[in-house]
C-alpha cells in the first residue's frame, strides 16, 4: 500500500505551475489604492508546486478513487448509471460554459431557449403544470417545495398548518428540509407487509390532527424498491383535510412513461437530475434538483422563470405571491445541459425503456440473490431492493458493513448499507439500467462467494477490504479529534511513499 | 432475462403500479436523436449565445471571469472524479477525499480562518448558511445585513426568513461602503448576526476592522462574504479581522461560469464553530487496528440529515464536490504568488480603466473611496444607447445598478479582471467616447 502525501508536502519556494498575464497598464502603488490596514499582510500560504507535480498529484489521486467509469456501482437511492460522455462535451461547449448570468436577455436566447424546453419537458416528465429548474440538488428542492406549500397555505389563511408528515423509510433529507422549513416532522409508520404508508396510521394522524398538517413527503416507489400500491387513496385522504402531497423524486428512475407524480396525485416533485437525467455526480455534486408543481401553486414559484413571445425567450419576474430566491442566478445550469442532452438522446421511447430495464435489472438481481441472501421484502420489487444480512450476521457474526467492503476487493462499489433504518442490516442494491447482464452476472457471483466465505472463513470478510490503497479507517479517532485541515509542520504517517 | 425470470412481459414486473396512475399514452416529448444530429441541435443552440470566449466581457457583479489554466479541466475532468458518488465507501474514494481535505485546507490558507467545509450550492446560500447557524446560537431572531452585500443573495436570504421565521434589518451604504453610523443604530440584543460582504457588491473596499467592534458589540456572528475571491490575493483575509465566519463564492477559481452555476459555495469559520458547521467535512484519520497509515474520511457526520434527520444542522447532502477540486487544482497551480499576482492584476487594470473612463466628460465616479476590480460610473446619456455600442462592438458592457438599486438609474457597475488586456480597455473607452460624441 501507498500513500500520496498532500499538495502542501510537495514542492519548493518559488515554483508554480501557471503563469499570470503581464501587467500591460501602468502601475500604482497598492498603498494608493487601497488603505494600508485593509491590504493583506502576508501571502495565502499555498503550494508551490511546478506544473508536473500537480499533474501527477492529481492524477494519482484520481487512480485512487472509484467511479461509474471504474466499475459497478450498486448504490440504493443514489442512481450511479452510466454518464453519456456527449453530455459533457455539450456542457463545455462555449456557448454554454462561457456566458454570465446577468448578459442581456438578447446576447443568451440560446440558454434560456433550453432551459424554457427543458422545463415543459420536466413538466410532462412529471405530469405537473409548470417547474422551475432553479434549485441546486435535492434536499434544496425539497426546501423549495415545502417554502411554496407553506407560502400556499398562508395566502388560505392557514398558517397553523405546521406539520409535515415523513413515512420512516424516507430520505434523511425530507425531515432535514421539513425543519428547516419550520416544520415539524411527524415519522408516519410504514406498514410491515407492504412496506407502503400504515393506512390505518395515517387516518389516525389525520383524524386528529388534520388541520395542522402542512403536507405529507412520499417517494414512490419507496426506498425499499417498492411501489406504493395505496397512493391514490393517500393522496384523497391528504387532500381531504387540505394539505399537499410532496413527491420526493429521488427514486424517479423507476417511473419514467410509466406512471406520473401528477398522475399519482402529487402537487409537488422535485427530480435528482443527476440521478434520473444521468448527470455525473462529481464526488458528490454538482447536482440540480428543480420542481414540478400544480396549477394551484405556479403563483408561488421562485423566480424569474424563462418565457417565450413573438420577440424571443426571456425571464419572467414572478407575481406578488412568490416565494422570491432560493439561489443567485437561475440554477446549475451546467448540469441542466447535461439533463437536456440526456432527455433529447433518449426521446419518449427510451425514457420508457429506461425505467423497464432498471425495473427488470433490479428483479433479476433480486431473484438471483435470493439463494444466498434474506430477500427484505420479496415483492415484486422496481428499480431496487433491500437485502438483509441478518442471517449471515447470526450465523457467523458478518455484518453488512463486512460484505459491503469486502465487494471492494472485487471491483464492485458497495450498496447502501444500513437504510432504509426500519431494516436490520439493510444492504440498498440498486443496479440501474445501464449494467449488462455479465456485470450483473458478475455481482452475483461475487455476493454468493462473499456469502460462502462468511460461513467457512468469516475472518477474511470481516477484515475486508484487502486490496485497497487502504484498510478500514478509524472514524471514531476522526470525529473524537477533527483533523480538518493540513497545518505547517503536520506529521503525516505512512508505511510507504510514492516519491512522486 | 425476462424468459429466466419465468416472465412472459415486463408488464408482470409493473402490476404493482395501480392502472388508475398508470401514464396510457407515450411521454409527449420530441423523438430520440442520434448523436450527430443531437451535437448539431446543441451546438446551434449554443451559437445562439454570445459568449465571453468572443466578446470583451466588464460584467462582474457577483459573477467574475478569471482565467482557467489548462490543467485545471484536464485534471478537473478525469472521469474518477466525475462519475464517482459522495465519497460514503473511503477505502476507494482517498482521492475525491484527499481533494477536499486540501480544498478545506485552501480556503483556510486564502481567508487565514480555522476550519472550512467541502463546499455548499453557492455563495448565497452559504451565506444563508452561516446566517442560519448564528440564529441556531440561541435566543436571537434577528440578522443585519449592510445594503453592500450582492442584491440577489439578500432577495435569497429574505425568502429562508420567510420560511425560516427570522427578521432582518438591512444597514443603508453610504459613499458606496456600509454606513457605520446606521450600523451602529441596528444592531442590538436581538441581533444574531452582523453581515457584510468584503469587497461589496459596488467592488467598494469596506473598512472591516472598524466594521469588528460594531458587529460584535453583543454574542452577534460577524460573517464575512467574498464574491470575488480574487480579491484574497492583496486584501486582509476575514481571519484578519477576526471575522467569525467568512461565506462566498468560489466557482470562479478553475470552473467554467456556465451562465452562474453550478457554483462553488464555501464556508470557513473559527476553530469553536467545528460542530456547528454544515456540510460535509472531511477529516485525515489513520488505519483501524494499529497499523497507523494515514486516510481520510467524511466525519462529523452526526451533524447531518442522514444520520441527525430532523435534527441535522442543515438539509444539505448533494453539494459541489467537483467544483471543489477544479478550485483546489487551480489554486495548487497559481500557488502562493500566482494568487498574490492575481488581485494585483485585477486591482491594477480595473484601477486604469476607471482612471481612463473617468477621465472622459459625462462618465463620473460615483463613490470616492477604495475599490478592488469594479466600480459604479455615472453615465450622463442613455444607458440603452449605450448597451447597444457595447453590441455592435462585441462587448459585454457592464451592469446596470437600476436593476437592483432604486435611484441609481444612470449607474453601470464595471468589473475588470486580469483577463482584460490594456488594448481590451482602450476600446471599451473609445467606444464610450463615441457614445458621448
Amino acid at each position: 500500500m501507498s500513500i500520496e502525501t498532500l499538495i502542501f508536502e510537495k514542492g519548493a519556494p518559488g515554483r508554480r505551475a501557471a503563469t499570470m498575464p503581464s501587467m500591460d497598464v501602468p502601475v500604482e502603488s497598492l498603498e494608493s489604492m487601497i488603505p494600508s490596514h485593509l491590504l493583506r499582510e502576508e501571502s495565502a500560504p499555498l503550494p508551490e508546486v511546478s506544473e508536473i507535480e500537480v499533474v501527477r498529484h492529481y492524477t494519482h489521486l484520481s487512480q485512487r478513487n472509484f467511479g461509474v467509469d471504474t466499475g459497478f456501482y450498486p448504490l440504493g437511492s443514489c442512481t450511479m448509471k452510466y454518464n453519456p460522455k456527449m453530455n459533457e462535451d455539450m456542457a463545455v461547449l462555449s456557448g454554454f460554459a462561457c456566458i454570465h448570468p446577468l448578459q442581456q436577455e438578447e446576447t443568451v436566447q440560446g440558454a434560456i431557449e433550453l432551459m424554457y424546453q427543458l422545463e415543459q419537458y420536466l413538466a410532462e416528465i412529471s405530469g405537473m403544470a409548470r417547474v422551475t429548474l432553479q434549485p441546486s440538488a435535492g434536499a434544496h428542492g425539497e426546501l423549495t417545495g415545502l417554502m411554496v406549500i407553506k407560502a400556499y397555505h398562508q395566502s388560505r389563511g392557514e398558517g397553523q398548518r405546521n406539520l409535515v408528515l415523513i413515512p420512516d423509510n424516507a430520505h434523511g433529507t425530507n425531515p432535514a428540509s421539513a425543519t428547516l422549513a419550520n416544520y415539524k416532522a411527524v415519522e408516519i409508520k410504514s406498514d410491515p407487509r407492504t412496506g407502503g404508508v400504515d393506512m390505518d396510521y395515517l387516518r389516525m394522524i389525520l383524524d386528529k390532527h388534520g388541520s395542522d398538517v402542512a403536507a405529507i413527503m412520499l417517494t414512490n416507489p419507496n426506498t425499499l424498491g417498492l411501489f406504493d400500491a395505496n397512493i391514490a387513496e393517500v393522496g384523497r385522504l391528504i387532500h381531504a383535510v387540505g394539505a399537499q402531497l410532496y413527491y420526493d423524486g429521488a427514486n424517479a428512475n423507476a417511473v419514467l412513461g410509466i406512471t406520473r407524480p401528477g398522475d399519482m396525485g402529487f402537487d409537488v416533485v422535485h427530480f435528482n437530475l443527476h440521478k434520473t437525467c444521468s448527470t455525473p455526480h462529481g464526488g458528490g455534486g454538482p447536482g440540480a434538483g428543480p420542481i414540478g408543481v400544480n396549477a394551484h401553486l405556479v403563483a408561488f414559484l421562485p423566480g424569474p422563470l424563462p418565457a417565450k413571445n413573438g420577440q424571443g425567450y426571456y425571464w419572467e419576474d414572478p407575481g406578488p405571491q412568490s416565494i422570491g430566491k432560493v439561489r443567485a442566478n437561475v440554477g446549475n445550469f451546467g448540469v441542466l445541459v447535461r439533463a437536456y442532452t440526456y432527455i433529447r438522446s433518449n426521446g419518449p421511447d427510451g425514457l420508457h425503456h429506461v425505467s423497464e430495464s432498471a425495473i427488470l435489472n433490479a428483479n433479476y438481481l433480486k431473484h438471483e440473490l435470493s439463494s444466498d441472501y434474506e430477500i427484505a421484502y420479496p415483492h415484486i420489487c422496481q428499480h431496487e431492493f433491500v437485502v438483509t444480512t441478518k442471517r449471515q450476521k447470526e450465523e457467523s457474526g458478518v455484518t453488512a458493513t463486512d460484505i459491503a467492503k469486502r465487494l471492494l476487493d472485487f471491483g464492485i462499489y458497495a450498496p447502501t448499507v444500513y437504510f432504509p433504518l426500519m431494516v436490520p442490516e439493510a444492504m440498498m442494491i440498486e443496479p440501474t439500467e445501464t449494467e449488462t447482464r455479465e456485470t450483473l452476472d458478475y455481482f452475483v457471483h461475487v455476493m454468493r462467494q462473499i456469502a460462502e466465505e462468511a460461513r467457512t472463513n468469516p475472518e477474511v470478510v470481516k477484515t475486508a477490504p484487502h486490496t485497497t490503497v487502504v484498510g478500514r479507517l478509524d472514524q471514531a479517532l476522526a470525529a473524537r479529534k477533527p483533523n480538518l485541515r493540513w497545518t505547517e509542520g503536520q506529521e503525516v504517517t505512512h508505511c510507504s511513499e510514492n516519491p512522486f | 432475462m425476462l424468459a429466466y425470470l419465468g416472465l412472459s412481459s415486463i408488464e408482470d414486473l409493473l402490476a404493482p403500479v395501480p392502472e388508475e396512475v398508470r401514464l396510457h399514452r407515450p411521454l409527449n416529448l420530441p423523438g430520440a436523436l442520434p448523436e450527430q444530429d443531437l451535437k448539431r441541435l446543441m451546438g446551434a443552440m449554443a451559437a445562439k449565445n454570445k459568449n465571453l470566449d468572443t466578446s470583451i466581457s466588464f460584467l462582474g457583479a457577483g459573477t467574475y471571469e478569471h482565467a482557467i489554466p489548462s490543467v485545471v479541466p484536464h485534471l478537473q475532468r478525469r472521469s474518477e472524479f466525475v462519475t464517482s458518488y459522495t465519497p460514503y465507501q473511503p477505502e476507494v474514494s482517498q482521492g475525491m477525499l484527499q481533494a477536499i481535505y486540501e480544498f478545506q485546507t485552501m480556503v483556510c490558507q486564502i481567508t487565514a480562518m480555522d476550519i472550512a467545509n467541502a463546499s455548499l450550492y453557492d455563495g448565497s446560500t452559504a451565506m444563508v448558511e452561516a446566517v442560519l447557524m448564528a440564529l441556531g446560537q440561541g435566543g436571537r431572531g434577528e440578522v443585519v445585513v449592510s445594503a453592500g452585500v450582492d442584491p440577489q443573495y439578500r432577495r435569497v436570504l429574505q425568502t429562508y426568513a420567510f420560511a425560516r421565521g427570522f427578521s432582518i434589518k438591512e444597514v443603508p451604504v453610504c459613499n458606496g461602503v456600509t454606513s457605520l453610523t446606521d450600523l451602529d443604530a441596528a444592531v442590538g440584543p436581538g441581533t444574531a448576526a452582523v453581515v457584510v460582504q468584503q469587497p461589496n457588491f459596488f467592488g467598494s473596499v469596506e473598512d472591516m476592522r472598524a466594521i469588528e467592534p460594531i458587529a460584535h458589540k453583543g454574542k452577534m456572528l460577524f460573517v464575512s462574504v467574498i464574491t470575488e475571491p480574487a480579491s484574497l490575493g492583496i486584501l486582509a483575509p476575514p481571519g484578519s479581522y477576526n471575522a467569525d465566519v467568512a461565506v462566498g463564492e468560489l466557482m470562479s477559481f478553475g470552473n467554467t461560469m456556465s451562465f452562474g452555476a453550478p457554483a462553488l459555495g464555501f464556508m470557513a469559520a473559527k476553530q469553536k464553530f467545528v460542530r456547528l458547521i454544515p456540510g460535509r467535512l472531511v477529516g485525515q484519520t489513520v488505519e483501524e487496528g494499529g497499523k497507523k497509515q494515514t486516510g481520510y474520511v467524511l466525519t462529523l457526520q452526526t451533524r447531518e440529515q442522514h444520520i441527525r434527520r430532523e435534527r441535522a444542522t442543515s438539509n444539505i447532502c448533494t453539494n459541489q464536490s467537483l467544483l471543489a477540486v477544479g478550485a483546489t487544482i487551480f489554486l495548487a497551480a497559481l500557488g502562493k504568488q500566482g494568487f498574490r499576482e492575481l488581485g494585483e492584476l485585477c486591482l491594477q487594470k480595473a484601477h486604469y480603466a476607471f482612471r481612463q473612463i473617468t477621465a472622459i466628460p459625462g462618465f463620473e465616479a460615483v463613490f470616492s473611496g477604495p475599490f478592488f476590480n469594479e466600480f459604479v460610473i455615472k453615465v450622463s446619456g442613455s444607458l440603452t444607447k449605450l448597451q447597444q455600442h457595447f453590441v455592435q462592438a462585441s462587448i459585454i458592457g457592464g451592469y446596470p445598478l437600476c436593476e437592483s438599486y432604486p435611484g441609481m438609474d444612470d449607474c453601470m457597475l464595471f468589473c475588470v479582471t486580469e483577463t482584460r488586456t490594456k488594448e481590451d480597455i482602450d476600446l471599451l473607452v473609445r467606444v464610450l467616447n463615441e457614445v458621448r460624441m
